[in-house]
């Protein structure tokens, strides 16, 4: 075999990779922040009595969540510049992962508004608050503190699909981890600090919201 | 859009096309079934393991559970290469797609054998039964009914993540495309109609899953 381990080419390169995963994390939670309001407003349309707006709703989130994320970004990048949408990388990266995230916090979000009881928004009328007062100081509260193990989730795994960024040439984590790996022919080496790198953020991630959790727990 | 154009192209390279499409689902099916073997595996080894082995499972699936699936495919394809497997693309993209796969088989597995309320063990272990007889006769049929839905869920997240393996050069729907899409410029008409292939086949598996929800669910 004759493959000795020496980790010396890598370390040499660790800030690429540290920039990688700035800008990996970066791209993740512009696109989550895009990609919640896309979730509530759809959230909202699925839940309306008139299938007016539900059924466009309900064909975003099918149409998502049955497609591979690579073929969206591909498609963003190098197809919607013919019908004359041009956006950079990045603007078109992150919007496709705001989208794509915004069709499964959809769901999520759904799931969070019916668990919020009906009882509280008819108090709410009972005390006269109009509905977008409720909306906002009852049952979003009340979803958030339901939802946060979900939305949590979702976060993680957009942060992981942010590698597929290296499909289209922006410099994130598995982009430069690609590059050194090419560049040192330290393969090894660059695949287990990467991995490890993405384990690392994704534990931290978790224990953050754990944390979140706890705090926003119903006191008992 | 050029629709005559599109379709002229579309004839010519349909066998390319229906090509591409086999290999995914083959890259699927292949994937599918070695991670689900080993995904039982590891969700009996998460519940019934003495500790050392527990330990050691639940580093793996943490592992792999962090790490993006792109990265896994990578490190497969360069890592295995280089510490003397040799190993095609197709085959280190399919190991890759299996091991992430079983990780997250071996969590449903999991999660459903311990939702399983403990009486039930104790019924049968006071009405005598063994251990392998509590498994097969009263655990195994439980947790099945909650297993199912999330499985079939799974199968459709693998046939999406089989696209990753087109970055790794092998010639499933994905790669077909984008090498139609160099030779004809037609990256709207191409990427569109990709997308609609894939939604067709992962729409089918969202409609079984519902279908096998419906029918493992407890009449009520």
């Amino acid at each position: 075999m004759g493959y000795t381990l020496n980790f010396a080419a890598v370390w040499r390169s660790f800030d690429l990779l540290l920039e990688g995963l700035a800008l990996s994390l970066a791209l993740a939670v512009v696109a989550i922040l895009i990609g919640c309001a896309i979730g509530l407003a759809t959230a909202f349309l699925l839940m309306s009595k008139s299938g007016l707006y539900r059924r466009p709703a309900r064909l975003y989130v099918t149409i998502i969540r049955n497609t591979p994320i690579l073929v969206l970004i591909l498609f963003a990048y190098f197809a919607l510049p013919q019908l004359g949408v041009r956006l950079d990388k990045f603007e078109s990266f992150v919007l496709t992962l705001a989208i794509y995230s915004g069709a499964y916090l959809a769901e999520v979000f759904r799931a969070g508004l019916s668990s919020v009881p009906a009882g509280l928004r008819e108090a709410g009328l009972a005390i006269g608050l109009r509905e977008a007062q409720i909306r906002g100081a009852i049952i979003l509260p009340l979803m958030i503190r339901n939802v946060l193990p979900s939305l949590g989730s979702t976060f993680i795994s957009l942060f992981k699909d942010t590698s597929l960024a290296a499909a289209i040439a922006i410099p994130e984590l598995t982009f430069e981890a690609r590059k050194i790996n090419v560049e040192s022919f330290r393969v090894i080496e660059t695949w287990i600090v990467t991995s490890l790198l993405y384990v690392a953020t994704c534990s931290v991630l978790a224990a953050l919201i754990r944390v979140a959790e706890r705090r926003m727990a119903v006191p008992k | 859009m050029d629709i005559p154009a599109f379709l002229d192209q579309l004839v010519i390279a349909r066998l390319s096309i229906l090509k591409g499409l086999g290999m995914t689902v083959s890259i699927s099916f292949l994937a599918i079934c070695v991670g689900t073997m080993l995904g039982i595996g590891v969700g009996l080894a998460l519940t019934y393991g003495g500790r050392p082995l527990r330990w050691i499972v639940r580093a793996y699936t943490d592992f792999i559970r962090g790490t993006p699936v792109l990265v896994l495919v990578l490190a497969s394809y360069y890592v295995l290469g280089t510490i003397g497997v040799d190993l095609g693309p197709f085959e280190a993209g399919v190991l890759a797609l299996a091991v992430f796969c079983s990780s997250h088989v071996g969590e449903i597995v999991r999660g459903a054998l311990q939702s399983i309320a403990i009486g039930q063990t104790e019924a049968a272990k006071a009405i005598g039964l063994t251990f392998p007889q509590t498994f097969f006769h009263v655990l195994g049929p439980q947790a099945l009914r909650q297993i199912l839905p999330a499985w079939v869920n799974t199968a459709a997240e693998m046939v999406k993540a089989s696209t990753l393996l087109s970055i790794i050069g092998v010639s499933e729907l994905l790669l077909r495309t984008q090498e139609l899409i160099s030779r004809t410029f037609l990256s709207l008409e191409f990427y569109c109609f990709a997308g609609f292939l894939y939604f067709v086949v992962n729409y089918g598996i969202e409609r079984f899953g519902r279908y096998v929800e419906r029918k493992t669910a407890i009449p009520s």
